[in-house]
């Protein structure tokens, strides 16, 4: 199907992020016009890209700054560096100035409830956005019908009701029907299936993936779940304290993983075996604040793989030909013999 | 992504809406029998002052050395008369005009100002909320009472002063509440969505802000309005609000302060009606305030 | 050597104005001395209700509650008010999913810890401090001595959920009620936590009700699984055997869920149509056979009783034998 918004074709990435940075500086004690002296570095200097019709999968803990770059993204809040081009042209710019680009990019947020007006009735949050974008209110009434029978919800029956009325699982669909109401191609989903039951889950993927194909669109998908996101993406990025530590498609960083956090990571999810049980874990203390992170490559002081040389110096993110990349000083080619060969995680 | 949305030739069918919230909010309040009473009080007193001439036995200002002090029961005066032999009931019930309008006016127009204020602080956050906020503080720190009559005392006596000082008494706590509850509304994800479909921020604050604000900046000035009566009839009482002969509570309890020996219940009846009207109106205030807060 | 915990028949009703909110609907369960069961359901299952029903916790008045519920061999439901506060940790100790929300902000973490210490045992504070101290080295917080004076949001979640640990297992009580405690933790911290419980529960010999709808972290804690939907378990038996024979089509379908990871790319997942039932409307039958896909006609009236297919392993299902292991879960 083409699209006739598409400028650089199939393949252009559809969104590329480039070098982008985003601190929340900490204020000094008690005076409000003191100079920062440190600041949570949510976002430190991330790059990828986001290609079309894919569906890209985020993976990381607290604190690793996916929600930050979702943000970012969707320009809720502003970067300090770094710069955004959709589908080819600079955000922000001539070509592409915000409120174009915001007709092409929504978010699906995690609580449902709260993403949604509790004095607005379904029909009316969801036929919001058009108007401001100079719909007639009629039209736009029945757009917000379409996409209510679209995402399973039998107008009738739901248009004139209020989010409270409604479970997690009719309020996410709103959500969703509300994120197309603009007919974007680029849909951003923060957690967006995190908070409801695994029943209502399944239904509320499988809606996700039926849309996707029905309208073309294209995914950034956040979650915490590492099956849900191995199920659902073609790619899958994963995050440490503000960078990429890996970017590959779905089975090649759930097969073989490269950077020890992702094993870490994985190694992580619950033995579904009763008769053979995690014996260790495989990393020991919470995930770090992003205030003052480590010296060299942030992972180190957790890592089992650790040399000296990791404190020192920062990896650089290298891809290999497949598209599997990594910033890890041990797949670097003149670091790599400085480390021993297989250190397992338990 | 392919054009599907016909062109409708009519309006879309209205479909059946279900029960806003202001819907909801009566219903709940309908049935707390507290506010009920408090509401029924208040009809009764608002009705009397707004048709006060109809209502009133006789002349609230005709006087008489005869009939001074006379005590509540006496023939002609079902609540006595005053120091000037005026009818009490006449002049208690005219007298309602003037300390419900003393009451409630200030609390409306600051409730204006106040939200626009507050709302405008609280929307825009940063720098602009900081300035905004300091400067309505620096109001706020000065006890009514005082400010009050400080302010009417630069002003001079007279019923428009008097309102025009207890209304600034009120903008900077409307005000705070304002700011406070526009900036949580602010951080909701519904008011981001908005943002990020490219609204501006003045579209923002209309459809989504607004509706969600201003019921709780209402609920919070009506408890407001016991306070503006009570301070109203306070500048009264000092002789800085109405002016004799207008009948108006505060004043009243000021000119009968000496019939205190020889008439006690004569000369409590004004600030008994003070009370009563207060009271009626903390209680709807509290009333509305927890058929608002239901978690629906 | 008497069970733990012994729920029989257990009801638990909420009045809420204008209906009657049946929670839990005849709920049994044993739990015996050193064992872990895990409660597994999704929202609206009862899971949640029945632990709390075991302390009683619940508000006396808006809550109905009956059938027979034994703790150590104490009759819970007769209690007063007295001994509940006498039963409630020293006996029975309960954890939370949001440590922020169970502990004090106001007061240091080890301040709430010495507080429980001393209002079950007759101890100086300086003991308690000791005791208070070794309980921080046992849930292994690195520095001890020193996140003693910490407050509750100066910790991060790991931590935290290791102070609440603590909390609970400083008057040494023989059973701990787990409320979803791993479900707001990350990844990395999540397997931490149930490893230290796991470990915590040999060492101390504690009987654990671990509620969670997270089937991993039930898998690596529990002795036996019971599964939880519309207020009564639908299916209980020893953790293996219930992972890798599952008999009720609810379990079938929860496991299945699961398995997201294994799918083939484009995959639709299979899902159960509909939602949880209406807890203040229930159908007569089994509450399950309306999104049932093995549903016959008799299971919308008929109550599916308890029927053992092996040593431990109890179903509820009208047509159990007729779902033949054609579904075993490998």
């Amino acid at each position: 199907m083409t699209d006739e918004r598409d400028i650089g074709g199939p393949r252009q990435p559809l969104l590329q992020v480039r070098n982008l940075l985003k601190h929340f500086p900490l204020k000094g004690k008690g005076l409000p016009f003191a100079s920062a002296r440190s600041a949570v570095r949510a976002v430190d200097g991330v790059n990828f890209d986001i290609l079309k019709g894919e569906t890209l999968g985020v993976v990381g803990e607290s604190g690793c700054g996916k929600s930050t770059t979702a943000r970012v993204l969707m320009q809720l809040i502003n970067q300090d560096s770094g710069e955004l081009v959709f589908d080819g042209e600079t955000v922000g710019s001539r070509a592409l100035p915000l409120r174009q680009f915001r007709r092409q990019t929504q978010m699906v947020f995690q609580d449902s409830y709260s993403s949604l007006n509790p004095r607005m009735t379904i029909e009316d949050s969801i036929a919001f956005a058009p108007t401001v974008h100079g719909l007639p209110s009629r039209e736009a009434i029945t757009r917000a019908r379409d996409l209510l029978a679209r995402v399973g919800l039998q107008p009738e029956r739901f248009a004139g009701r209020y989010p409270h009325e409604l479970s997690g699982g009719q309020r996410q669909r709103v959500n969703i029907a509300r994120a197309l109401a603009l007919e974007p191609r680029l849909v951003i989903l923060d957690e967006a299936v995190s908070a409801l039951d695994k029943s209502v889950e399944a239904q509320v993927l499988n809606l996700l993936l039926d849309l996707k194909q029905e309208f073309g669109l294209t995914y950034l998908f956040i979650s915490h779940d590492l099956n849900v996101v191995r199920f659902i993406s073609d790619r899958v990025l994963v995050m440490y304290l503000g960078q990429v530590v890996e970017i590959g498609s779905s089975d090649q960083v759930f097969d073989q993983p490269k950077h020890p956090y992702t094993r870490a990571l994985l190694k992580s999810m619950p033995s579904m075996d009763p008769l053979q049980r995690t014996l260790e874990a495989p990393l020991a203390g919470d995930p770090p604040n992003p205030i003052n992170p480590p010296s060299g490559c942030r992972f180190h002081t957790r890592c089992a793989y650790a040399q000296p040389m990791c404190s020192q110096r920062a990896p650089l993110f290298a891809s290999d030909d497949s598209g599997h990349g990594v910033a890890c000083l041990r797949y670097e080619a003149d670091t790599a013999s400085l480390f021993a060969s297989e250190v397992s995680y338990a | 992504m392919p054009a599907t949305i016909a062109v409708p030739a009519t309006n879309p069918p209205a479909y059946k809406r279900s029960r806003g919230h202001w819907a909801n909010v009566a219903a709940r309040i309908v049935r707390n029998p507290l506010a009920m009473i408090a509401a029924l009080i208040l009809l009764t007193l608002i009705f009397m002052a707004v048709f006060a001439p109809w209502v009133m036995p006789t002349d609230p200002f005709a006087t008489s050395m005869f009939t001074r002090l006379k005590p509540i029961g006496t023939p002609a005066h079902l609540f006595g008369t005053d120091e000037l032999g005026r009818d009490m009931l006449s002049r208690l019930i005219l007298g309602g005009r003037l300390s419900l309008f003393m009451g409630i006016t200030p609390v409306l127009t600051a409730f204006v100002i106040g939200s626009g204020i507050g709302i405008l602080a609280g929307y825009a956050g940063g720098f602009i909320n900081t300035i905004i906020m300091r400067t309505i503080d620096v109001l706020y720190a000065f006890p009514s009472v005082l400010l009050a009559i400080a302010l009417s005392g630069a002003l001079g006596a007279g019923i428009v002063n008097a309102l025009t000082s207890l209304t600034i008494v009120f903008i900077p706590q409307i005000a705070r509440i304002a700011e406070s509850v526009t900036t949580q509304v602010r951080r909701s994800d519904y008011v981001d969505a908005a943002r990020a479909s490219g609204a501006s921020a003045f579209t923002i604050v209309r459809a989504h802000v607004l509706g969600n604000v201003l019921g709780p900046i209402f609920v919070y000035s009506t408890s407001l309005i016991s306070v503006s009566m009570i301070l109203a009839s306070g500048l009264s009482f000092l002789g800085l609000g109405v002016k004799p002969p207008e009948p108006e509570w505060g004043l009243m309890l000021n000119t009968l302060r000496t019939a205190i020996y020889t008439q006690p219940w004569v000369a409590a009846l004004p600030g008994a009606f003070i009370f009563i009207t207060s009271i009626s109106f903390n209680m709807l205030s509290d009333g509305l305030r927890s058929a608002m807060e239901v978690k629906q | 050597m008497h069970d733990m915990i012994s729920l029989r028949d257990l009801h638990v009703q909420f009045f809420a104005p204008k209906k009657l909110i049946r929670a839990v609907n005849g709920v049994n369960l044993t739990v015996g001395q050193g064992e872990v069961v895990a409660l597994i359901g999704e929202s609206g299952s009862g899971k949640s209700v029945t632990l709390r029903s075991i302390m009683r916790l619940h508000s006396e008045r808006s809550t109905r509650i009956s059938g027979a519920l034994e703790v150590d061999g104490k009759d819970v439901l007769k209690m007063s008010q007295r001994e509940l506060a006498a039963v409630r940790g020293d006996t029975v100790a309960m954890i939370f999913q949001e440590p922020l929300l169970a502990l004090d902000p106001v007061y240091t973490v080890g301040a709430q810890i010495i507080e429980a210490i001393r209002r079950h045992k007759k101890v100086s504070r300086a003991e308690a401090h000791r005791q208070a101290l070794s309980l921080f080295e046992k849930v292994r917080i690195p520095s001890p001595e020193r996140r003693l004076d910490a407050y509750p949001h100066e910790m991060s979640g790991g931590m935290r959920q290791r102070a609440m640990i603590a909390l609970a297992l400083s008057c040494s009580p023989k059973v701990l009620l787990a409320d979803e405690p791993t479900t707001a933790l990350d990844a990395t911290v999540q397997i931490q936590i149930l490893l230290l419980l796991r470990d915590l529960q040999k060492e101390l010999g504690l009987s654990i009700v671990f509620v969670t709808h997270d089937i991993g972290a039930a898998a690596e804690v529990a002795d036996r699984i019971a599964v939880m939907y519309a207020g009564k378990i639908i299916e209980q038996g020893p953790a293996a055997e219930l992972l890798t024979r599952p008999r009720h089509p609810y379990t079938l379908s929860l496991l299945k869920s699961r398995s997201h990871g294994a799918m083939q790319k484009g995959q639709r997942l299979d899902t159960i149509g509909g939602a949880p039932p209406d807890l203040s409307n229930l159908p007569p039958g089994c509450a399950f056979a309306e999104r049932c896909k093995y549903a016959g006609a008799d299971c919308a009236s008929v109550q599916p009783r308890e029927e053992t297919l092996s040593p431990g392993h109890v179903v509820s299902c009208l047509r159990v034998h007729q779902i033949a292991d054609a579904h075993a879960v490998a």
